[in-house]
């Protein structure tokens, strides 16, 4: 029964990295950079969370709605200023402005609102939800676990909907195939990137309400390790993959969840880590990574 | 009026003069032929037709509008299309999903629409998927609608790369070495099909090839590169008897 507590917890912290990873991924896939501001993107999302709703008192989903709408803005703001002058740039040059921004925006934060944690209040709970008992109380999972889960597989359902079935996702899927013919063919490149920013950062400003609810601390630097651990779930699952950062996201919070309660606290982030190096030998383009094409 | 003019149009890479004063009209319902040795900037004169090169002189007019210099995007919307010479096919995506890519400049709703899914969504996506059935139709490959393009043989993906560029419209056609990597049959198939686009959608075709019984078999007028620059237009007859080409192809002065 233990067991299953620390697996459906796992799950449920699997998730909050698969809709982190999913803002890698897509990005990745699209645009070919690694936006390592994505997890600061979390944190101000959280912020904005923790003032509408614990300072304003909003009502939560109108708070987290603000909240996507805030991290929407800012991440086309972020590719329009940051990246897209460097579109045709060696992708060092992008990388480094990536980190450059990262640490932009927690300063900033830090700037705006001290570096000293606040106590997030649950938004879920807030909401009204209940915790789940099961087997006559021997099994309690939390609300924020159940709407974390549930959250992620219809984020996951939607957005794969929205990429096979629509004219905006058939860009975004050509795009990331081949850029220059995709534009040849009349596709708008910048406004294509500019909107998989836009999904990227909005799933982080929910990832970022689902996260603080279930730990509810929060400070500028909040966004960097979930960041970092879903950027790994990402390339786990195979960098550009929808699914994968899914599949990526749900094995490496389960993996961490049971490292911490079976081997070591301490060493539960060394486990994950050497998971993925293993992997990433077995299988260098993640689990469900492409095929790497090779042009002659 | 021409429905392509071009003037004077050059292009240098550093110091490397690759296509210089190039003269070049094309007129609505023609097949043009464009020939030349290796290295004679015959891709580079389809990569600076549909912007992916920026021509550093010269004009580039396209039914009266100057396109000289703009995007690729805008190209394409204006009226241009192309294939290429290493077949560029967005290959995890379906046949039918390709023919549609190639439909995005005349998207007929908006984001919200597809985000939400509103009712006009599913019209127009049957709408869309009946003009990209009727295409694939035309190049015999209707029936491999939901293949990956990947899965395709090497014949009918040459195809399919027509039938995406024709959904964007065009008024233009490129076709880059079309028959390149083709048997004889499957060639001869090929100019029969591109004979059929030219004749059912009425629109300008200008072709790269090596294959010269392609060439000769269905261009109306041949233009000869050499070193970037024209040496020769006319009809198959008088460029095959033209000296300048003789030596060019096969070297001499």
């Amino acid at each position: 029964m233990q067991f299953l507590s620390y697996l459906i917890s796992g799950i449920s912290l699997g998730s909050v990295y698969a809709l982190i990873a999913l803002g890698y991924t897509m990005v990745y896939g699209i645009a070919k950079m690694l936006n390592f501001a994505h997890g600061d993107i979390i944190m101000i999302g959280s912020y904005v969370i923790f003032f509408a709703f614990g300072s304003f008192g909003w009502n939560p989903v109108v708070s987290v709605l603000f909240a996507m709408a805030v991290c929407t803005v800012l991440g086309v703001t972020i590719e329009r200023v940051a990246y897209r002058p460097l579109r045709e740039a060696p992708s060092l040059a992008v990388l480094i402005t990536a980190i450059g921004v990262s640490y932009l925006l927690q300063q900033v934060a830090q700037l705006l609102w001290k570096s000293d944690p606040k106590s997030f209040t649950s938004i879920v709970t807030a909401a009204g939800l209940k915790p789940l008992a099961l087997f006559e109380g021997q099994l309690v999972i939390s609300a924020e676990t159940i709407v974390t889960i549930i959250a992620c597989v219809i984020i996951m359902a939607a957005l794969t909907l929205f990429v096979n079935k629509t004219v905006p996702g058939h860009a975004m899927l050509a795009v990331s195939e081949d850029r220059g013919a995709a534009q040849l063919m009349g596709v708008n490149v910048n406004a294509t990137i500019a909107l998989t920013f836009a999904i990227g950062s909005a799933l982080a400003a929910i990832a970022g309400a689902l996260l603080c609810s279930s730990y509810p601390s929060l400070s500028p630097t909040t966004g960097a390790m979930p960041g970092i651990k879903a950027f790994v779930a990402a390339v786990f699952g195979g960098i550009g993959s929808i699914p994968g950062a899914f599949l990526g996201g749900i094995l490496l919070g389960v993996i961490e969840n049971l490292s911490k309660a079976y081997i070591s606290t301490q060493l539960s982030d060394a486990i994950v880590f050497l998971v993925l190096v293993v992997v990433l030998i077995v299988k260098p383009t993640g689990l469900l990574g492409k095929k790497v094409n090779v042009k002659v | 009026m021409a429905l392509l003019e071009v003037s004077n149009l050059g292009i240098a890479f550093g110091g490397l003069q690759a296509v210089s004063q190039l003269d070049m009209t094309i007129e609505k319902g023609h097949l043009y032929g464009l020939i030349g040795p290796n290295g004679a900037g015959k891709t580079t004169v389809f990569n600076m037709l549909t912007g992916v090169y920026r021509p550093t002189e010269g004009n580039i007019i396209l039914d009266g509008k100057d396109i000289t210099g703009k995007n690729p995007e805008a190209i394409s919307k204006a009226g241009i299309a192309r294939t290429f010479q290493n077949i560029r096919l967005f290959n995890e995506m379906s046949v039918l999903d390709n023919v549609k890519v190639g439909m995005h400049n005349q998207v007929p709703y908006g984001l919200w629409t597809g985000i939400l899914r509103l009712p006009a969504y599913r019209e127009k996506e049957h709408e869309m998927n009946r003009k990209a059935h009727a295409l694939l139709k035309i190049f015999d490959l209707d029936e491999q609608a939901d293949l990956k393009a990947s899965q395709l043989p090497y014949g009918k993906q040459r195809k399919l790369e027509i039938a995406r560029a024709l959904a964007t419209n065009p008024k233009l056609l490129l076709l880059d070495e079309p028959a390149a990597g083709m048997n004889p049959n499957e060639t001869e198939e090929l100019m029969q099909t591109v004979r059929s686009v030219r004749d059912q959608f009425g629109i300008a075709i200008l072709l790269i090839e090596h294959d010269m019984n392609f060439v000769m078999g269905i261009c109306e007028e041949i233009m000869v590169l050499d070193y970037g620059r024209m040496i020769a237009r006319g009809d198959g007859k008088a460029i095959r008897n033209n000296p300048k080409v003789i030596a060019a192809y096969l070297g001499g002065d």
